[in-house]
């Protein structure tokens, strides 16, 4: 690591320690909710034994383990719950403040997290109808869909 | 569930004052003072213990693998059996629940559990987003990386489901900052209002800077021993009546709608209308309750529970754990800090000593804390450790101490009682 020492304090001994990990970061099982969601698609799952529908893909069902279906889950919901940011984690500081949002879905048993991008974050509410967005520049990551006011 | 074991008994218990940074003392010499304080209250030595459990939640903090076992040296363990738990922010719990398992297997006679967190190595920010890092890390993490976001979304749920609101919220820091005043192992003692709570500034809406657990460096530790080690080692032992655990989707997005599991003083009628957990409440520290009360024979946890050490990452969650441990009804958690139900005055005395609001949250560390905090009450000892009286509870024969990991991905629950 070719780079200065930064000294903070020499009582005790206090200095920088830079570590910095670059991560290859494989969506494996998972890969195919974020290719779809460059096609407009929004994918949740449906288990094949006992029907429960999911409004966040997975690939197992989490009550009896197996394997489930993708289904198109539909691109206007309501939200279940919400909260403005101010502050966030050091990576997401530049975006602050961002409303995050609970999705729930017509015919769906579970929800989905997203962010809700909106003019004036006061006028959020429980309940309030709202749509999916996808982001025209992929970034294969979740924030590729979002969701705005229906 | 099968369920017979030994008894195991809490003979001693030691802690750092938590603090925002200590750079002049490191985790290995943090847990090293908190051993040494708990050595020294009861007259053991090191050599007496069989075998240690450590807890620490995050490697990143210190950019430090194995700390456990540096720190294990350090203090003089070093030969002994020793292992590692890990979970989140139920870390300490967890931990605690293991040496009490160490002790009721027959593995061992005397076992050391010690938690530590420095999280001072880390900026605030880093610190939120390291956290973060504990949500899954595909759907989760990249929405914003932080933690206080996602129990935002649980307050706000709770809010719209039972009326709660922020007044009530701020209710529980104000109780916990000023409790703290009297306790020296606290960070953050604060002679605040419900005002001061309402106005400091919004993080996440609904929840406000003081709303908010802290970050801190500490350590705690705790001695558990069998009944004949207890007899040998302590005078006033203190018994771990009974420990319980759950789970719950890490993902608060996978949380089901489904009926409240009923604690012996609930009936089906109390919740006709109510989807569970839904995000206003949480099911792992409901089922760890129950797990815990069916095992120590609480039938009644409002009448039966004297005080409690409750996980009050958030004031939301603090009232939630009202609810999720059945000293009063789904809905009425708002009700119960209005009516100063956990004051230190009130019938069951909730964070007495600050809580994570403001004793801290060293979070590794945090569970031990906890125990330690409770084993001090239930000798009645508080004065001792803390050099005024102020904050020991009256009725002091039962006590329960609870943490979450995640938005309570994992949750313990640990009963424990004066003998």
């Amino acid at each position: 690591m070719d780079r200065y020492t930064r000294v903070m304090k020499t009582d005790p001994l206090v200095k920088e320690f830079d570590y910095n990990i670059e991560y290859i970061h494989s969506y494996a099982q998972d890969s195919k909710f974020f290719t779809s969601l460059g096609m407009g698609i929004l994918l949740g799952s449906e288990c094949k034994k006992c029907n429960y529908r999911y409004g966040t893909y997975r690939k197992y069902c989490m009550f009896c383990g197996s394997e489930t279906d993708d289904i198109n889950l539909p691109l206007t919901g309501k939200i279940h719950s919400f909260t403005t940011c101010y502050y966030s984690g050091e990576n997401f500081i530049n975006e602050t403040p961002y409303t995050l949002i609970l999705v729930e879905f017509e015919g769906i048993d579970s929800l989905f997290m997203s962010r809700l991008v909106n003019k004036e974050n006061k006028n959020v509410y429980i309940g309030m109808p709202v749509r999916a967005k996808f982001r025209r520049l992929q970034k294969f990551d979740v924030n590729d869909v979002y969701f705005v006011p229906a | 569930m099968a369920y017979k074991s030994r008894n195991v008994y809490m003979i001693s218990g030691g802690l750092t004052k938590f603090r925002k940074y200590n750079y002049d003392e490191d985790f290995r010499l943090n847990v090293k003072n908190a051993v040494d304080y708990a050595l020294r209250d009861i007259k053991m030595d090191i050599g007496d213990i069989d075998g240690s459990v450590s807890a620490y939640f995050s490697d990143h903090f210190l950019g430090q693998l194995i700390a456990g076992a540096m720190t294990n040296d350090y203090i003089g363990m070093s030969g002994k059996p020793s292992k590692r738990i890990e979970g989140g922010g139920a870390t300490g719990g967890l931990a605690f629940q293991t040496a009490y398992e160490e002790i009721a297997s027959g593995n061992m006679e005397t076992c050391l559990v010690y938690g530590f967190e420095n999280m001072s190595h880390v900026n605030t920010w880093r610190g939120n987003d390291l956290i973060a890092l504990g949500s899954d890390s595909n759907f989760d993490y990249p929405l914003g990386g932080f933690y206080t976001a996602y129990y935002a979304l649980m307050a706000t749920r709770h809010m719209h489901e039972f009326g709660t609101t922020e007044r009530q919220m701020a209710l529980v820091s104000v109780k916990n900052h000023n409790n703290a005043l009297h306790n020296p192992f606290a960070q953050a003692p604060m002679k605040i209002n419900v005002d001061d709570v309402l106005n400091s500034p919004v993080v996440s809406t609904p929840l406000k800077m003081l709303d908010i657990c802290l970050m801190s460096d500490g350590a705690a530790a705790a001695i558990l021993a069998s009944e004949d080690a207890a007899k040998s080692f302590s005078d006033k032992p203190v018994l771990i009546k009974s420990i319980g655990a759950s789970s719950d989707t890490m993902r608060l997005a996978d949380r089901t709608f489904g009926d409240v599991p009923l604690l012996p003083n609930e009936t089906k009628n109390d919740y006709k209308n109510l989807k569970y957990p839904g995000v206003h409440s949480f099911k792992a520290g409901r089922l760890a309750a129950k797990m815990a009360y069916e095992r120590a024979g609480i039938k009644n946890p409002e009448k039966e529970v004297d005080f409690a050490e409750l996980y009050d990452a958030y004031t939301s969650a603090e009232i939630q754990a009202y609810e999720d441990m059945g000293f009063c009804r789904y809905g009425d958690g708002g009700k119960f800090i209005e009516e100063g139900r956990p004051n230190i005055d009130g019938d069951i005395p909730v964070n007495m000593e600050g809580g994570l609001q403001a004793s801290g949250h060293a979070i590794g560390a945090t569970g031990i804390m906890q125990a330690v905090y409770a084993f001090w009450q239930l000798q009645g000892n508080i004065s001792r450790h803390f050099g005024n009286n102020n904050l020991q509870v009256k009725n002091h024969n039962t006590g329960i101490i609870h943490s979450h990991a995640g938005t309570g991905a994992y949750e313990t629950v640990t009963v424990m009682e004066a003998v």
